[in-house]
C-alpha cells in the first residue's frame, strides 16, 4: 500500500467514527460530493470565533486587525498550496460562483461596451463568436456559458467524448478557431474520473487569442496541482471538497486577466472611490470580494491545506490511485456491472461511476445505504454526460485519503447484495 | 429499518410486472415530469371513457419506487370518475408525507399501502410521488379538474 496510514487519518475525522442505519459503522465513499472535515479544520474555525472574530478588511480595532490578518494568512497558505501568489487568489462562496464570476466578466463587459465603457475587447462577445466547453462538464461549467451565449448571441461548442470516457480531440482544430473567445474545460471529470490534457487545451485557446478557464474542483483536492503550470487564465475550485468548510470557493487568475476583468458582485469593500454618480474599483483580489468576507471559512480552509500538506499530496494521489484500480478491478469482475468512464487507472482519478444491469442507481444506492455505505446516485450534475453514455443516472463511489481497501471491498460486496436482493442474475 | 420494509414485495412485483404500461392513442392531457435530482422520468396521459371514467396511459424510466408507483396508480384509478381518483391521489400524497407513521387504509389505497415504508426515506418520497404529480398535471391539461395549486413536488 501507499505511505498513508488510513486508520490514523480516520481518527482525525470525528464523523467517521459514527454509526448509521441501525448502528452500522459509516463507510463514506461520497467525497466527490463533499469531503469530511478533520479536527484541525473544526478547531481552527472554532478558535477563530472564540478569539479573533470581527469583520475583515474594515474597522481599526484589534479584533478587526486579527481577523484581517487571519483571512489574508489563509489566502497566502492556499496560494502557496497551488503554486500561486496571494494577489492571484480570489475567495468566493463556492466553485459555482467562481465559474459564474468568470462567465459574467464576459457578459458584463459586452453590456458595458454597448454604453461606451472602456473594456478589454477579449471579453466582448457578439454573434459569430464561440465558447468551447466539453461534453463532460459539471452543470456549473456548462450552464453559465449557455447563459453567456444566450445573452450575447455567441455559439456554444463542445468537445465530444469517446466511448471509453475520453475527450475526442480529433477535430480540436475546427472547434477552437479564430472566433473562439473562451475555452472552459474540466480538469478531472466528477462523473467519469477522466483527467483531461488541460495544458494542451489551454495552449490551443491561447493560440487563437481565447481566454482559458479550468474547473479544478475534482483535481486540486486529490493531486498536487500547480495552477501556473496548467497555463490557464482562470482556475476555479471549491473548499469543501478538500477538507475545508462549505461556503468558500476559489478562483485563481493571472494578474493581467484579473486586472482586465470587470467585477461580478459589486458593493462594499470592492471599491476604490464612490460618488453618487459612479465608482472606481479596488485592485484584485478585493475587486472581486464585495461584502463582509467569510473569514471563519477561510481560516478553516487554511487549516485544511496545512493538514493536506502534512500528509502530502503525492502520497494522497498515490493512495487514491491504488484504491481506484482496486475498485475498478473489483467492480468489473461482477457480471452486469459496466464502468461509465475509463476502465484503467491511466490519466484517471477516483470518481468511479457504474451501472448495474437491471437495477436503477437509486436502488443500488439504497442497498448500500442500508449497509452503512454512503455513495452518490443520480446524474452528478452532469446530465449531458449521462445521456452521452445512454444511462439515466449512475452509482458513483469517490474515495479519499481516509478510505481503505476494505471500504472499497464493502461497496463491491454491497453491489452484489443489491443484485441478490433485486434478483438480478450475477 | 430493513430493506424489506422499504421494498415490499408488492412494490418489487409492480416494478417487474408493471400494470397498464403504455401510451394512449388519443390522450386529452399529457404531462412529462422528471425528478431533476436523479433523472427519474414519467410521461403520464389521461383521457375519459364513454362513462366519464379516467383512462390512464404512461411510460417512464427510473428507480423501482418511481416506476412501481406509476403501476399502482394505474391499477387504482383506471376507469374511476375523476373525483374518485382525486380522493385516492390525495390519500397517497398524505401517506407520503406521513413520515412512515400512518396506518393507510387498504380500502382506499390498495397496493399503495405498500409505500408506507418509503415515507421514512425523505430522499425517496419524490420518487413515489412523481407519477401522482404528473397525473394531476395531466388532468389539469385535459380540463378534467379545476386547476389547483400543484402539491409539493
Amino acid at each position: 500500500m501507499s505511505g498513508i496510514d488510513v486508520e490514523r487519518i480516520k481518527a482525525d475525522f470525528p464523523i467517521l467514527s459514527r454509526t448509521v442505519r441501525d448502528a452500522q459503522p459509516l463507510i463514506y465513499l461520497d467525497s466527490g460530493a463533499t469531503s469530511q472535515k478533520p479536527y484541525a479544520v473544526l478547531d481552527a474555525e472554532r478558535a477563530f470565533y472564540e478569539t479573533s472574530n470581527a469583520a475583515a478588511h474594515r474597522g481599526a480595532h484589534q479584533l478587526a486587525e486579527e481577523a484581517t490578518a487571519a483571512y489574508e494568512q489563509s489566502r497566502a497558505q492556499i496560494a502557496a498550496f497551488v503554486g500561486a501568489k496571494s494577489e492571484n487568489i480570489i475567495f468566493t462562496k463556492n466553485a459555482t460562483e467562481s465559474l459564474n464570476l468568470a462567465a459574467y466578466a464576459f457578459s458584463n463587459a459586452t453590456a458595458l461596451a454597448q454604453w461606451g465603457s472602456a473594456v478589454d475587447p477579449r471579453f466582448q462577445l457578439q454573434p459569430g463568436d464561440n465558447v468551447v466547453v466539453t461534453e463532460m462538464e459539471h452543470h456549473a461549467n456548462l450552464v453559465p456559458w449557455q447563459e453567456l451565449c444566450a445573452k450575447t448571441g455567441a455559439t456554444l461548442r463542445w468537445i465530444s467524448l469517446t466511448d471509453d470516457g475520453r475527450l475526442d480531440l480529433s477535430n480540436l482544430g475546427e472547434l477552437i478557431d479564430s472566433s473562439t473567445k473562451v475555452v472552459s474545460v474540466v480538469h478531472q471529470s466528477n462523473i467519469l474520473g477522466t483527467i483531461n490534457p488541460v495544458v494542451k487545451l489551454m495552449a490551443a485557446a491561447h493560440a487563437v487569442g481565447a481566454i482559458g478557464v479550468i474547473d479544478a474542483c475534482q483535481s486540486i483536492p486529490h493531486q498536487g496541482v500547480d495552477v501556473v503550470e496548467l497555463g490557464a487564465d482562470l482556475v476555479a475550485w471549491g473548499g469543501h471538497k478538500m477538507l475545508g468548510p462549505t461556503g468558500i470557493g476559489l478562483l485563481y487568475g493571472t494578474a493581467e486577466i484579473l486586472d482586465a476583468m470587470p467585477p461580478f458582485i459589486t458593493g462594499g469593500s470592492m471599491i476604490e472611490m464612490v460618488t453618487m454618480e459612479r465608482s472606481t474599483y479596488a485592485k484584485a483580489p478585493q475587486k472581486f470580494e464585495a461584502g463582509v468576507p467569510m473569514v471563519a471559512q477561510a481560516v478553516g480552509l487554511g487549516a485544511a491545506v496545512s493538514y493536506l500538506t502534512g500528509i502530502g499530496m503525492n502520497a494522497i494521489a498515490e493512495h487514491e490511485h491504488q484504491l481506484t484500480v482496486h475498485a475498478l478491478t473489483g467492480l468489473m469482475a461482477i457480471p452486469g456491472v459496466r464502468i461509465i468512464g475509463p476502465t484503467t487507472g491511466i490519466d484517471r482519478g477516483g470518481a468511479i461511476s457504474f451501472e448495474v444491469a437491471g437495477i436503477h442507481p437509486h436502488d443500488v444506492g439504497q442497498v448500500l445505504d442500508n449497509l452503512g455505505i454512503a455513495v452518490r446516485v443520480g446524474h452528478h450534475c452532469a446530465w449531458p454526460t449521462c445521456r452521452r453514455y445512454g444511462v439515466p443516472a449512475t452509482t458513483r463511489i469517490t474515495p479519499y485519503l481516509y478510505n481503505s481497501e476494505s471500504d472499497i471491498d464493502a461497496a463491491i460486496a454491497g453491489v452484489r447484495e443489491a443484485q441478490r436482493f433485486f434478483q438480478v442474475a450475477s | 429499518m430493513s430493506l424489506e420494509s422499504l421494498y415490499q414485495e408488492i412494490i418489487l412485483d409492480h416494478y417487474k410486472n408493471p400494470r397498464g404500461r403504455g401510451l394512449l392513442e388519443a390522450p386529452l392531457g399529457t404531462a412529462f415530469h422528471v425528478n431533476p435530482t436523479c433523472g427519474d422520468e414519467i410521461n403520464m396521459q389521461v383521457a375519459s371513457d364513454a362513462d366519464g371514467g379516467l383512462l390512464i396511459g404512461y411510460e417512464g424510466t427510473g428507480c423501482s419506487i418511481s416506476q412501481a408507483s406509476a403501476s399502482v396508480l394505474y391499477e387504482l384509478v383506471q376507469g374511476l370518475p375523476v373525483a374518485e381518483a382525486e380522493k385516492i391521489r390525495l390519500a397517497f400524497v398524505e401517506l407520503m408525507h406521513s413520515k412512515g407513521n400512518a396506518e393507510p387504509d387498504e380500502e382506499v389505497l390498495g397496493d399503495g399501502v405498500a409505500f408506507v415504508g418509503v415515507a421514512k426515506y425523505p430522499a425517496r418520497i419524490k420518487c413515489a410521488l412523481l407519477a401522482w404529480m404528473a397525473l394531476q398535471d395531466a388532468e389539469i391539461k385535459a380540463d378534467l379538474v379545476m386547476p389547483a395549486p400543484l402539491d409539493e413536488k
